[in-house]
């Protein structure tokens, strides 16, 4: 009766070149050692780019260029003057944000309405924060001139890409210190826009590297000896791989890693906006969130009527072209992770769980999974303890607070968790006991510069964003 | 009349609490004294001892940890001449206890400091606190054997973490002397657990242990051995605190990072609405 | 107590008779979060509504027009024009589908029937001491029964706010059925004032309390306070008869008035309606606006979609 014809963000405002090289000492060079690869549009498996690899060499003279710059230009510059070059990227960032927020869409599989609304917005607003802590790091509360560490070493992921740039370098160069970044293999490509924004701002050649590549790449630029600091986010098996590899070194370390959130929601629950929020918990960003709410408990008492609303609300997502302003939910980000959650998935439905998805229709080419819920899930299933990153819910039962509380702690993870209740004391009773770094409550997956962001436990240690965020790039 | 005779002591582990022997049943003398040579498996019950502190202890008020570190200071004070017949300077014992003052006073005041509320984009309540991480593994500091052990235990139980300390292997008997300070402080038992013997014994199996969640590396002088304890705590991500410098001067201000490296962070959100 | 969707049809027809009865029930409807209900009707405010579907939509909204005139200045002579424009909102194209009502004051009532008799446009008559309620309830029947006599087929009533906010429930419970009782064959739509009640948890108890009391319509408000029908309001309205037919297994319509004068802002609580209660509702005998200026800008929009020009306010009657 009411279909939405498709209303298609346009393309053109951003212009994919065939083929990129690294990003050093402020212009693009060829790789020395490196070879190349191709980043692919996960909606069609169409190829957007040739991109540059890293080799050990060129991790090296990047190192070398933020060495230099650091030395040389960005460690002696006044706070006041890389706060001005930090307000001006923000700026740049929010007058190219339909570029950004295209490619970005484009390269990961994300909905535009995210990249949009959500990813690029918050890049400005990260850099915005940032810039203003330059030239006020004395009362920052570390201590009276507090030192920058030197060359940060960022290996960040590709479910945010531009967005974990941002809160890689922004507080980066906020305290000083210069840095070299790899992206993900299969997202290089608005990193390497940035680098043409690091450019068009006049940042000193040096202090922003990027370097594309894949495991060997990030692994080579962590193992460099002539990094002060490394800042991961990603897996907690790479993250230990990392922790291990600077072991015995003096490198500084930060890593935001996995997750399995419980989004626990009570019988008293605002009933409505809990659904929204289980919803928004774990169908945002195709589930590629490492806070995502992938296990939901709710309370036995209202669990028929919760899953029937919830159910109903998932018959309305709209899955298939990120570039569509209607989408809700875009592509999975590459083969290689679509085949995780198809095999996580079939193990939840061999090991006895009922599988639940709404009727909708996936495209012919491309990496898509439609959402999907499993109930009858116990802590014993694998779908309820390891991280799927996918559009995949896992839905448990509790019968009082205190099961909650326990069944919510029952995993290595700690990174967010979330409680939709409308009894305050229980909030603030349920918030304390919690092991996880965000607790969202009456309320799910929200980001903000100043607050802020990191795990307990096997979820990494470090925090991103706020005051916090400044620590993990001062030596401190 | 013949002179009386002396009661010697008898110097053990400190675990839950309580003054157990080892398992193992070993010993290895120190300053003419038998001291315990604790093995894996006392490292392993020291953690349990540990493990079923935190609850009580993360949950006690700010201020009654603070009143407790502070009754430490008072103890300790008062057994002065004890340390004093171990050979532990004058100036170190003060300093040993002017710094459970100075950390008894930062029970309430970290939270205050170091979190707080965040100006978010947005109808939110947003505030971050800090909080313990758990259970916390500490190779102390070969020396000073008094002041050293001070700063490296009572930065990490202010805040609500419980510990496993390994003794300097070359001094323990102040550390041992401490543990009848702390099992007369109203500290409770489990909070903090005092092993001796060798480092090369205990702080491995601690540094593996999955159970395990922070490790303090500061006494371990050998720069391969604390490399690879790195490297076992990174099984399961244990925060580190890695080897002090050569050098160090124990008797500086501390700074926060001693007390920030073991906490978390959490931060609550919650809408503002009617 | 617990009143939303559940597979098993409750009989809540008894909750009426006991105050205590009705406040438990009230009470145990789940809350609101403002802050989430604002942000989940602003998402759905970001739909992208192109080309067919927008014609669609457009003639769907002009369809579900209660085209509306409350004012003190209102003469036979106004009320006949716009009656007139109801039947032919553009009178160039015969493609146009007339409007849902025509919703007027009991005295203007006789004048609309005339033009409308047969048409299949409703007439939509505002009763019981519109817009305050602020009469004896003899007076507020009595106003009923005239403007049903009148040849109204749709009473628009408003709740006693007063009682409601003191907390006397069965109050404006039988005011109500008692208005209801009045109606005939009428349908009755029931005003909340939602812009009076101030939260959300308001709406939504008054909005099922409505309900329970026999009302076909729930709609927003009169017009004459400050703040009318928004998106996140209707939300939780559309919400609540959602819950309400899973209960009960009855549907009730909904009716956001005052403050809607855009197609684009039509579209998007059509829009809402559609990802929150679903097609049934997406008719004039489920959803209607209360509105006068909405007319001329979907009939606007309406000729550009048919033109591809874009229109201006003189090639269109301002009755």
């Amino acid at each position: 009766m009411f279909e939405y014809a498709p209303a298609p963000e346009s393309r053109s405002v951003v212009d994919i070149k065939p083929s990129y090289g690294l990003f050093v000492d402020g212009t693009f060079v060829d790789p020395t050692d490196g070879g190349s690869f191709k980043s692919i549009n996960p909606a069609s498996e169409e190829v957007l780019a040739e991109i540059a690899e890293a080799g050990s060499q060129d991790v090296d003279r990047a190192v070398r260029a933020a060495r230099k710059a650091y030395e040389k230009v960005w460690g002696p510059m006044p706070g006041r003057d890389r706060a001005k070059y930090l307000f001006r990227i923000a700026r740049l960032i929010q007058e190219r944000s339909r570029e950004l927020a295209v490619l970005e869409s484009l390269d990961n599989g994300k909905p535009i309405k995210e990249s949009r609304d959500v990813d690029v917005p918050l890049v400005a607003a990260h850099f915005f924060y940032y810039a203003g802590w330059a030239d006020k790091l004395d009362h920052a509360g570390f201590g009276p001139a507090p030192r920058p560490l030197g060359v940060a070493a960022q290996v960040i992921p590709w479910n945010f890409p531009l967005l974990m740039l941002a809160w890689k370098i922004a507080p980066a160069l906020a305290a000083g210190n210069t840095v070299v970044l790899k992206p993900a293999e299969t997202t290089p490509l608005t990193a390497l826009l940035f680098a043409e924004i690091c450019q068009q701002a006049d940042l000193p050649a040096g202090v922003v590297n990027i370097v594309t590549g894949a495991g060997d790449t990030g692994r080579a630029l962590v193992e460099h000896p002539g990094v002060d600091k490394v800042a991961f986010t990603g897996s907690t098996e790479v993250g230990k791989a990392i922790a291990r590899a600077v072991a015995g070194t003096r490198k500084k370390l930060t890593l935001e890693l996995g997750g399995k959130a419980a989004n626990i929601v009570f019988d008293d629950a605002p009933v409505d906006q809990a659904v929204e929020g289980i919803v928004n918990g774990i169908f945002f960003n195709q589930g590629h969130v490492c806070c995502a709410g992938s296990r939901l408990l709710v309370q036995e008492s209202v669990a028929d009527r919760v899953l029937e609303s919830l159910k109903r609300r998932m018959a309305q997502l709209r899955v298939g072209d990120p570039l569509d302003k209607n989408t809700d939910i875009g592509a999975i980000n590459s083969a290689a992770q679509l085949e995780r959650i198809r095999e996580l998935s079939e193990a939840g439905a061999a090991e006895g769980a009922e599988r639940w998805s709404p009727a909708c229709e996936l495209p012919d080419r491309g990496f898509w999974f439609a959402p999907t819920i499993f109930t009858g899930v116990t802590q014993a299933h694998r779908i309820a303890r390891e991280e799927i990153f996918g559009p995949v819910l896992s839905v448990l039962t509790f019968r009082t607070p205190a099961e909650a509380v326990e069944k919510a702690n029952n995993t290595p993870y700690g990174l967010s968790a979330g409680i939709w209740t409308d009894k305050g004391s229980r909030i603030l009773w349920l918030a304390d006991r919690l092991r996880a770094g965000v607790v969202w409550a009456n309320t799910f997956n929200k980001f903000d510069p100043t607050s802020p962001f990191g795990g307990y436990k096997e979820s990494g240690y470090g925090r991103e964003g706020g005051r916090h965020g400044l620590e993990a790039y001062l030596n401190v | 009349m013949s002179e009386r005779v002396a009661v010697r002591k008898t110097y053990k582990l400190f675990i839950g609490g309580k003054f157990p022997r080892s398992e193992s049943g070993r010993s290895y003398i120190v300053q003419d004294s038998n001291v315990v040579l604790a093995s894996r498996k006392d490292a392993r019950d020291a953690v349990v001892a540990a493990r079923a502190a935190v609850k009580g202890w993360a949950g006690a008020t700010a201020y009654n940890r603070g009143q407790i570190l502070y009754r430490v200071a008072e103890m300790l004070e008062g057994r002065r001449e004890q340390f004093v017949a171990l050979g532990v300077p004058a100036d170190e014992i003060d300093a040993a206890i002017d710094r459970w003052v100075w950390y008894a006073g930062w029970s309430d005041k970290l939270p205050q400091v170091y979190g707080g509320a965040n100006p978010v984009a947005g109808p939110y309540f947003n505030l971050s606190a800090p909080e313990p991480t758990g259970v916390v593994a500490v190779a102390a500091p070969e020396a000073p054997a008094l002041l050293g052990l001070v700063s490296v235990i009572a930065p990490a139980i202010v805040t609500g973490n419980t510990v496993v300390v390994a003794a300097s292997p070359a001094q323990p008997l102040p550390a041992v002397t401490l543990a009848e300070v702390l099992a007369t402080s109203d500290l409770p038992g489990g909070v903090v657990n005092i092993l001796t013997g060798r480092i090369t014994e205990t702080v491995p199996t601690l540094a593996a242990h999955m159970d395990v969640n922070a490790i303090d590396l500061t006494g371990v002088s050998d720069a391969e051995l604390a490399a690879e304890l790195e490297v076992k705590a990174a099984e399961n991500l244990k925060r580190v605190l890695r080897p002090a410098p050569a050098g160090h001067d124990w008797f500086a201000d501390p700074g926060l990072a001693r007390m920030t490296t073991l906490l978390e962070t959490k931060t609550v959100w919650h809408p503002k609405g009617v | 107590m617990t009143a939303t969707a559940t597979s098993a049809r409750s009989d809540l027809s008894e909750l009426g008779r006991s105050e205590t009865a009705l406040r438990t029930f009230l009470h145990g409807l789940p809350g609101v979060d403002q802050v989430g209900a604002e942000q989940r009707a602003a998402q759905l405010g970001t739909r992208s509504i192109k080309t067919t579907a927008k014609a669609q939509a457009i003639d769907l909204a002009i369809r579900m027009v209660d085209l509306t005139t409350l004012e003190g200045a209102d003469t036979p002579g106004k009320v006949r024009a716009l009656a007139t424009k109801a039947l032919r909102p553009d009178p160039a194209d015969p493609s146009c589908p007339h409007v849902g009502a025509v919703c007027v004051y009991p005295s203007m009532v006789p004048y609309v029937a005339e033009v409308l008799r047969g048409s299949g446009v409703h007439l939509a008559s505002v009763a019981t001491a519109f817009p305050s309620g602020q009469a004896p309830l003899e007076v507020k029947l009595a106003d009923t029964r005239a403007a049903v006599a009148a040849g109204a087929d749709e009473i628009d009533m408003v709740i006693n706010r007063g009682a409601f906010l003191a907390g006397r429930y069965r109050e404006v419970y039988d005011e109500i059925v008692a208005t209801k009782e009045a109606c005939g064959d009428a349908h009755l739509k029931v005003i909340l004032e939602t812009g009076e009640l101030a939260t959300y948890d308001n709406v939504r108890r008054a909005s099922w309390l409505a309900m329970l009391a026999g009302g076909d319509f729930i709609k927003t408000s009169t017009g004459k306070v400050p703040v009318a029908a928004t998106m996140p309001v209707t939300l939780v309205m559309l919400e609540a008869v959602r819950d309400f037919r899973a209960a009960t297994g009855r549907q009730v319509g909904v009716k956001p008035a005052g403050g809607i004068k855009t197609s684009k802002d039509a579209i998007k609580y059509l829009v809402m309606v559609n990802e929150t209660v679903g097609p049934d509702w997406l008719d004039p005998d489920w959803f209607r606006f209360g509105a006068s200026s909405l007319l001329n800008d979907l009939l606007m929009q309406r000729t550009k979609l048919t033109t591809g020009v874009y229109s201006g306010p003189d090639y269109f009657t301002l009755d």
